[in-house]
């Protein structure tokens, strides 16, 4: 019973296991609902699924499963025809007047299609692919005013408005790089992390001591409560081969943020030189000198670099080697000013650790930082975690 | 049983079928949702409609899943054995009942809230997973084994501050308390102030949503600030009228804003329409 609307959620991509559904068929039986679909579906969420950001997953899969609705699914061809009328229908004349200056409709028409192929999944936030909430001039409640809106009003079409078809919760699905399993564990290790240093707790050592002094009176000694003692200096290779990678790592940090008493964040390309910066719009206007950085923070803040370290080999060791700008010094100093000033430091990196090999660059790195480079993998976190914790290594020998 | 609106709280028809479902299955009922929209409320109106006694369990930061079973008082057995007590020789003197110990032994099925679950250490609910699946627990210090009489109706909120555990999820109901529409809030305010004027009402709904839809607010506000406001309004005496023609900020704002930039914000906000209209 109901097996194919559990396969059914399941093909969207709801993690509901059997238990679950036994749970649902359990209510059934109880006959808490009967012959009234809407309460089923209350039922059937209530019981399948445990996060607001699924809701919207699920309204789908209800509405394919009790109403045979073809689902409009962004990476499957959507008829042209279809598009332009709907599009016609929408736009008001001022609208039209500047679709004219973006090269008529035929030319958004044929980009949009060029995208839908390069397009593989669908895509949430963003400026670029097709998907909900981003800039792209395709997608639906994105703020571009040429855009092609997908699915906004799709309802109109259909006769009644059914509770799952409203898709309320359509805001709450957080489906992108985030939501894979990987990222959540890896936020919760780095939680864990900032989370180092216990409680108020009986201080063995004192108590016995103070206790032998008053001839065996009991006299307890407690240690001040410590929390939130981690102090993070986190620096952040922007631009050119990270690109690829750059916006799971931001959500990643940004969302450990507040977890944190002390995390600063600063930017780099490519490799450490005299100067940082903190926004990456105004980048070429307000920088930091990396000097500052070893006068500001003392020397127990934990240093994480985050980058892919794929650069030539001349951008760490040769003065005038960055891609950007003349570097009177080379990385490689800076990197041992820094590595020498704090007391622990290691290397995320988010290429995949069997190419690492393949790029001398990472080699250097890897060995200025004393082997502490970790790959962006949740064994790779926990390992720079534990590599954090330890009280300090030899930093980088000095060449 | 039959959950439904009572004289001081409207429950919606999904939430009261969550509710009836939870009840019936015995299984931990867990609700979501913005803060002030009632979660708390809904543990306290259950216990009421049904006559049985509340057991409440905040949740803080350094709260421990041991707390809630039971806690082994060692430094007061260690002080009376040197005062020559004779309780000290018997262990059980020393135990503490949690709120779960409390839950299960209770004379009738009392109703255990879990508040703000979120607020505890990651391993918090998987601590629990257990003792809120099997309802019983063992005492390592005097070798009971406690397990419940009645299954206790468990409601559990969160804030969302933290990810919950999947596998203790799974054991859960899940509910997620929406934002009340415009006639549901209806409801509910005139539930707290019944003698509230209509057009007064009103006004300050269309104000109130107003306020809710301003992109970038850093605390919107939920019902609880509303009925707060409201019954500002009526302390002052402020009309439908003259909350109308208020110019920039609405009157009692203080308990609507929480936050001094959303203060500025609407402020802004206000001065640049009114000098749209003249």
């Amino acid at each position: 019973m109901l097996i194919e609307f559990f396969f059914c959620l399941r093909k969207h991509g709801l993690k509901t296991s059997i238990t679950e559904l036994l749970d649902l068929l359990a209510a059934l039986k109880q006959q808490i609902v009967f012959a009234d679909v809407e309460a089923f579906y209350y039922l059937a969420r209530l019981t399948l699924v445990k996060d607001e950001s699924q809701f919207d997953r699920f309204d789908r899969a209800f509405a394919e499963y009790f109403e045979g609705v073809e689902q409009v699914d962004l990476s499957s061809a959507i008829p042209e025809e279809w598009l332009r009328r709907s599009l016609q229908r929408q736009l008001t004349d001022e609208d039209k007047a500047k679709l004219q200056a973006m090269g008529g409709l035929d030319e958004l028409l044929k980009a949009f299609q060029e995208r839908m192929k390069e397009q593989q999944e669908r895509h949430a936030g963003g400026n670029k692919w097709i998907g909900t909430g981003g800039t792209s001039p395709f997608g639906a409640y994105g703020y571009n005013p040429e855009g092609i809106r997908i699915g906004q009003d799709g309802s109109n079409a259909r006769r009644a408005v059914k509770v799952w078809d409203k898709r309320e919760f359509r805001d709450l699905d957080t489906e992108g790089e985030l939501n894979n399993r990987t990222m959540q564990l890896a936020l919760r290790k780095l939680r864990k992390f900032a989370r180092t240093g216990s409680a108020e707790e009986l201080d063995l050592d004192e108590t016995i001591r103070a206790t032998s002094k008053k001839a065996g009176l009991l006299d307890l000694q407690w240690r001040p409560e410590r929390h939130n003692a981690v102090k993070v200096l986190l620096l952040f290779d922007v631009g050119g081969s990270m690109d690829d990678f750059i916006y799971e790592c931001q959500q990643l940090f940004a969302a450990a943020r507040s977890e944190f008493k002390h995390l600063e964040f600063y930017y780099f390309h490519n490799c450490v030189y005299e100067e940082v910066w903190q926004s990456n719009d105004r980048r070429f206007s307000e920088k930091t000198p990396t000097r500052e950085l070893i006068n500001r923070y003392g020397r127990d803040y934990k240093l994480i670099f985050v980058g892919d370290a794929t650069m030539g080999p001349y951008e760490i060791a040769y003065p005038g080697g960055s891609v950007e700008h003349w570097n009177e010094e080379p990385g490689e100093v800076w990197m041992q000013r820094l590595l020498q000033h704090f007391d622990s430091a290691v290397w995320l990196n988010p290429q995949p650790q069997e190419h690492w090999r393949w790029h001398h660059s990472i080699d250097m790195m890897h060995e200025l930082l004393g082997g502490r480079m970790y790959p962006l993998t949740l064994d790779g976190i926990s390992n720079a975690i534990t590599a954090l914790l330890k009280k300090s290594a030899a930093t980088a020998p000095v060449s | 049983m039959q959950f439904s609106s009572t004289s001081n709280y409207i429950v919606a028809d999904e939430l009261a079928l969550a509710v009836q479902a939870a009840v019936i299955l015995e299984k931990p009922l867990l609700l979501k949702g913005e803060p002030g929209t009632g979660k708390t409320k809904l543990a306290e109106e259950l216990a009421t409609s049904l006559g049985v006694p509340l057991l409440r369990w905040q949740i803080k930061s350094t709260s421990k899943a041991q707390q809630g079973l039971y806690e082994y008082d060692a430094v007061s057995r260690l002080r009376d054995s040197q005062l020559g007590s004779d309780k000290v020789h018997d262990i059980a003197n020393y135990i503490k009942p949690g709120k779960l110990w409390q839950a299960f032994t209770a004379a009738e099925r009392p109703v255990l809230l879990i508040d703000e679950i979120d607020k505890a250490d990651i391993e918090f609910p998987n601590d629990l997973l257990h003792e809120l699946d099997q309802m019983e627990f063992h005492v390592y210090e005097t070798g009971e084994q406690v397990s419940a009489k009645h299954r206790p109706i468990v409601v559990i909120t969160s804030n969302n501050e933290k990810e919950l555990p999947d596998a203790f999820l799974r054991r859960c109901f899940f509910h997620y308390i929406n934002f009340p529409d415009k006639e549901t809030l209806a409801k509910i305010v005139h539930v707290h102030h019944p003698d509230i004027q209509r057009d007064l009402l009103q006004t300050a709904l269309e104000v109130f949503f107003d306020v809710r839809k301003l992109p970038n607010l850093k605390k919107k506000p939920s019902t609880s600030e509303l009925i707060d406001w409201l019954k500002l309004l009526l302390v002052e005496d402020i009309g439908a009228q003259e909350l109308k023609e208020s110019s920039g900020l609405m009157p009692m704002f203080g308990a609507l804003l929480k936050n001094e930039q959303d203060v500025q914000l609407v402020e802004k906000l206000a001065f640049m329409s009114r000098r749209r209209e003249s």
